[in-house]
């Protein structure tokens, strides 16, 4: 066993890094469950964005090319589930889970030709003088441009949410649709812009993983980062920027776990690769005791039957 | 303050199987105050949403200030200038009030300055309301005033109403009306949707009255005595239910000391209510709406527990059981919300007589349910208390509001209970169904059971109530003999005006 | 234009419809998806739902129809409580591995010992281990109002690297060679569970899937804990004022359907696979869901739903040997079925309605 040959600096950047595709994912599922629709198919979503966004970015050899394919491929699959829930009235829950059922099976079809191929690697925002920093250079300004992307997607949620007309009516939607609905604002039209905003969002940080962190495309390779992301939204009792410390606490799990692996610790492997797990279920109990409220409609069906 | 502001004509809507407006026709003239009234399933509120733009005609059409009328959407209705205060559905408990006037808006103003409006408006009109409170912590009152004020911010030309009184205390609905007046001074025309007929009378230039869809007449309501309105509001000539008029017995019921946080966000908590109820007593508890009534039926059902001395049945404590102990004891409910808490709307009669039927009617064995005993108990009801349905098998949504209602009062009648809580029985009930459903009470009463009627229909507890008492913040006022008790008594009683102060016509 | 209309009362006909017309729209996009595959759809289509029961290795696959059902009906009847209730267990994955590792665990602990009691020891262990497992998110729900979809699910992962740990470390063959993996429990015995009927495919495991959709059917129609079952998913409020208590629901509902999983994963374990060993699990637990919701939550049509996705499963594999056709498409295959099912659901709450529109 080695700790010394744990660097913290680099510790922290990789936590930047593991953060990411949860972080996006999550704020992505923060703005469908305001708008009152729980999606359970993150992971679905996460997962056919991993493969678009792979498969694109071998086709066309450009990464960003391959993550906007991602985030199309993550909306395209949510709008099955728009389809099913607000126009077909179907239960949410159930529905979430077809979503990620067959998101895995699409997946896995799709990336048969994939598996074992390198991507291209996606350009590295190194900010000159910033990032030779000692320290804060590495940590801070030696990412690639997504790890910035996705601070900012969360920055842009919380201000939209909290300052604009538009976060104004997606909160009222999911706060009570009846009462949206009678003030004639378009209901299942705004849920099916945020569910495939969401998607969008899942798609990305699936093509995170497939693209940056891993990089390469392996079955299944989400591995769960979709419902940690969901619990995040939970975790961060439908606030912004809690998404992102919930993100980086996660994170910061992943990559100790990680670190003492590589470092011998002597602890089991398989109890170090549960303990992200694990932590998400104690830290999800903590939570409950929050009683912070989800929005009131969360996951009713809404018809507008007069 | 003579010119015609909205004429409708013909306006009809057909829902499958009822036809809720037929060529529906009147004028609404500027400045005037309106009375729309009508029963329940009358069609007001599918007509006031034609008007709205919720909902669109099928036929005929609307003039307003001359030229054609027929908003698409409720913002095209607003533009037009057609404001509405709905009787529910339309706040946003988690969002504060500021934010939710800013949601009923065209173009709102940035927060700032809407929050310094809202603050001028309230003063203005008499209804002081802070911008940045939490609709959710309102009263019922004061929620109505963030949905008066709303209207009020886009200077409507006409405002609707819906049952506007029925949250409120008479002392709050004299301030309402001066208000009202205020608004007609300024040429603002009010449609007033009620079944009230003396309020009607107080306020109201004209009225409408509607009955099954059809425009039945039109009328005057100052020289309109309210019995003329009644019968052509309801066709027919009504039976006033008649007490026994039963001596009073032992004491059933003790409530000493009930205190109970509410299990809803936001709820009231009972404070310390003591309440002693004789055999054969019909006890009335009025109250504005969210003043601890749905946490009192929760109580005395046993769906939250309390203090087990806090309630005594007989002498003994039953604070701690659950609904279905109580019941073997005799304490039988009957909750407000008809769809969800009463009845599982999507489950058979037969099942929801199971519901609550199980203990008292031995509908089941060592756990095993006798289906064919729970059926004949549900056919018992629907022929008992005239419940019109095509039978047992049908789910409990397919029927009425006043057939479902008259179903789940007749399952806790039929069970002979000690004592039976009732809350709101003949809310959103049809004035026949309403009738029977306060004469099963009277009977119940008669026969020697205990029975508190839970509700805001203040006509309603004068006719069934021997005693009465009212909810105010979650406190229970001391039972007073219905009789010889005035409406301005009842009104302190409930609270009296919770703050409100009279507009300043000086303004 | 089109709109919906809520029916007075939830449509019986098309609730036993609605299942039948999911298979066939899946049978319709899946053939078009093996189409774009470069396969031909007929040949396909015919490959997973006629040869396994008619074709030429008739006699190899039939049997095999039970043996795979047996678990997906076994754990579907358990969810399909749940679910009814409104509680979701999407862990049924994780209890079937922890049922497995518990049962055959508590089987080689008497190994080379040979007695008549070992065996029912395994079902007692199996099924204890499930209901343990399933009862941590019962109770964190109970206590602490924690979401038990997510804490479900989260414990497969935790499931997965258990099963890892068992088979590389405290169940790893002592006479194994250093390869992973447990003993093999057909060369044991008293642990085996071997075939009731020579050439079936009926082991101990299917008979007892049999009993629980005849428990879960008289359960569900009979008694006042199913009615309780029924009434907290139709109207939570309900229930309450019916005086039921949601928390015995939760506990009962999760923990029934963890034992459940959990015994389908023993008998999976000392039968057809034979060994703990890492990639001992192949999803029975989240097709499950697949199965409960096409069987409408209904025991009976689980039992057919059970039947119908074994197939898929039995095709798939034929599909793959014959065709060539990717597992991947019998995943995707099977997730299309649920979408299906899930959108003409809508029928049987609702009609369609073709509404004139307003004079052009």
């Amino acid at each position: 066993m080695d700790l010394s040959a744990i660097n913290p600096a680099l510790l922290l950047a990789s936590l930047l890094v593991a953060a990411t595709p949860i972080m996006i994912a999550g704020i992505g599922e923060l703005v469908v469950e305001r708008a009152g629709v729980l999606n359970l198919g993150v992971e679905g979503m996460m997962i056919t964005g991993a493969i678009c966004g792979f498969m694109a970015t071998i086709i066309t050899g450009s990464p960003a090319l391959g993550f906007l394919f991602a985030a199309l491929g993550g909306a395209a699959l949510s709008l099955l589930f728009a389809l099913l829930t607000q126009v077909a009235l179907a239960n949410q829950v159930a529905s979430g889970l077809a979503l990620t059922l067959f998101g895995l099976g699409l997946s896995s079809l799709l990336g048969q030709g994939y598996v074992g191929l390198k991507p291209p690697s996606s350009p590295k925002l190194d900010i000159p003088l910033l990032s030779d920093i000692p320290f804060f250079g590495t940590v801070l300004f030696s990412h690639d441009i997504i790890v910035y992307l996705g601070i900012a997607l969360v920055a842009a949620v919380w201000a939209t949410l909290k300052y604009t007309r538009v976060g104004l009516v997606l909160r009222a939607v999911g706060e009570n649709h009846d009462a949206a609905h009678a003030l004639g604002y378009k209901v299942v039209r705004i849920r099916v812009l945020a569910i495939m905003f969401g998607g969008a969002c899942a798609g990305l940080g699936g093509a995170y993983i497939s693209l940056i962190r891993v990089p390469q495309w392996t079955e299944g390779m989400t591995a769960g980062a979709g419902w940690i992301a969901l619990a995040l939204v939970v975790f961060a009792s439908w606030k912004p920027w809690r998404v992102l410390l919930g993100a980086w606490l996660f994170g910061g799990i992943t990559v100790l776990q990680l670190n003492l692996q590589a470092a011998g610790v002597s602890i089991p492997v398989e109890i170090l690769s549960m303990s992200p797990y694990i932590i998400t279920i104690v830290v999800l109990v903590i939570m409950s005791a929050d009683k912070s409220r989800a929005p009131a409609s969360l996951g009713r069906i809404f018809h507008a039957s007069s | 303050m003579t010119g015609t502001l909205l004429t409708i004509d013909g306006l009809t809507k057909a829902y499958p199987g009822v036809v809720a407006n037929d060529t529906v026709s009147f004028e609404i003239k500027t400045g005037e105050v309106h009375a729309l009234l009508g029963e329940n399933g009358a069609g007001k509120s599918t007509l006031v949403k034609m008007i709205y733009g919720l909902v669109k005609p099928d036929s005929g059409s609307m003039v307003m200030n001359g030229e054609a009328f027929a908003p698409p959407e409720p913002r095209a209705a607003r533009a037009s200038g057609v404001a509405m205060v709905f009787q529910h559905f339309s706040l946003f408990d988690a969002l504060d009030v500021a934010e939710n006037i800013a949601l009923g808006m065209e173009n709102p103003p940035p927060m700032r300055d809407l929050a310094a409006r809202i603050r001028q408006v309230s003063e203005e009109y008499g209804l002081p309301l802070d911008p940045f409170r939490t609709v959710g912590d309102l009263s019922a009152g004061e929620r109505q005033r963030v949905e008066i004020i709303r209207c009020l911010l886009q200077d409507p030309k006409l405002l609707i109403m819906d049952e506007p009184t029925s949250v409120l205390t008479p002392q709050e609905v004299d301030i309402l009306f001066e208000t009202l007046r205020k608004l007609t001074a300024e040429g603002v025309a009010i449609l007033y949707i009620s079944h009230k007929l003396e309020e009607i009378r107080a306020l109201c230039d004209h009225a409408t009255i509607l009955r099954l869809g059809k425009n039945v007449g039109t009328c005057i309501p100052a020289e309109t005595s309210a019995r003329d309105m009644a019968e052509l509001m309801v066709g027919t000539e009504l039976q006033t239910p008649k007490s026994a008029g039963a001596t009073l017995g032992d004491v059933v019921l003790d409530i000493s000391g009930l205190s109970m946080p509410s299990p809803s966000a936001f709820g009231t908590a009972l404070k310390n209510v003591h309440m002693r109820l004789r055999a054969g007593e019909v006890l009335g508890i009025g109250g504005v709406a969210g003043n601890g009534q749905d946490e009192m039926l929760l109580a005395l059902s046993g769906e939250v527990r309390v203090d087990a001395d806090a309630l005594k049945l007989k002498g003994e404590p039953i604070g701690r059981l659950a609904p279905n102990a109580r019941r073997a004891l005799g304490l039988l409910t009957a909750p407000e919300e008809r769809l969800g808490h009463a009845a599982a709307p999507n489950m058979s009669l037969t099942e929801n007589a199971l519901l609550t039927g199980n203990v008292r009617k031995g509908l089941s064995n060592k756990g095993f349910l006798r289906w064919g005993k729970t059926q004949s108990f549900a056919e018992e009801i629907i022929e008992k208390f005239d419940v019109r349905t095509p039978g047992p098998d049908n789910a409990a949504r397919s029927l009425s509001g006043g057939n479902l209602q008259k179903f789940v009062i007749g399952r806790e009648v039929l069970q002979e209970p000690e004592v039976l809580v009732v809350n709101q029985p003949t809310w959103g009930v049809d004035a026949s169904a309403a009738a029977s459903i306060r004469q099963a009470i009277l009977d119940l009463a008669a026969g020697g059971t205990a029975v508190i009627v839970i509700s805001q229909d203040l006509d309603e507890l004068m006719e069934v109530a021997d005693n009465f008492a009212a909810l105010n913040e979650g406190r229970l006022t001391e039972a007073r003999p219905t009789k010889g008790l005035s409406i301005d008594e009842i009104g302190l009683m409930m609270g009296g005006a919770h703050g409100m102060e009279v507009a300043h016509v000086d303004a | 234009m089109l709109t919906l209309e809520k029916r007075p009362q939830p449509s019986k006909a098309f609730a036993y419809l609605t299942p039948v017309f999911a298979i066939i729209m899946t049978m319709i996009f899946g053939g078009l998806l093996f189409m774009a595959l470069g396969k031909n759809p007929f040949e396909a289509i015919l490959t997973i739902f006629w040869d396994p029961l008619f074709g030429e290795f008739a006699s190899y696959s039939r049997p095999q129809l039970l043996v795979k059902a047996g678990p997906l009906i076994l754990i579907a009847i358990g969810l399909s409580l749940g679910f009814k209730a409104g509680i979701w267990n999407i862990g049924a994955e994780g209890q079937y591995i922890v049922g497995a590792i518990c049962g055959a665990g508590a089987g080689l602990a008497f190994y080379p010992m040979e007695a008549w009691f070992i065996f029912p020891i395994m079902v007692i262990a199996g099924a204890l281990g499930g209901w343990a497992w399933a009862m941590i998110p019962a109770l964190l729900k109970v206590k602490f109002q924690t979401n038990e979809i997510l804490v479900s699910l989260m414990l497969v992962y935790v499931a997965e690297q258990l099963l890892a740990s068992m088979s590389l470390g405290l169940l790893k063959n002592p006479d194994g060679h250093g390869f992973p993996g447990s003993r093999n429990l057909k060369d044991y015995p008293s642990a085996f569970n071997g075939e009731i009927i020579a050439g079936t495919g009926m082991h101990w495991g299917v008979a007892a899937a049999f009993i629980a959709v005849i428990f879960a059917y008289v359960l569900l129609n009979r008694h006042m804990l199913g009615f309780s079952i029924r009434l907290t998913g139709e109207a939570p409020r309900a229930a309450k004022f019916s005086s039921v208590n949601p928390n015995r629901i939760i506990l009962f509902c999760l923990g029934m359907s963890g034992a459940l999983a959990g015994l389908a994963g023993m008998f999976e374990v000392a039968g057809p696979s034979g060994q703990i060993s890492i990639d001992f699990n192949s999803g029975y637990g989240f097709t499950a869901i697949i199965v409960a919701f096409l069987g409408r939550l209904h025991p009976v049509g689980i039992f057919f739903a059970g039947l119908l996705l074994a197939l898929t499963y039995i095709g798939g594999e034929l599909a793959q040997l014959t065709l060539g056709l990717p597992g991947a498409a019998i995943q995707l295959f099977q997730g299309m079925l649920l979408f299906f099912l899930l959108a003409v659901d809508l029928l049987t709450n609702y009609r369609i309605k073709f509404s004139r529109k307003e004079a052009v």
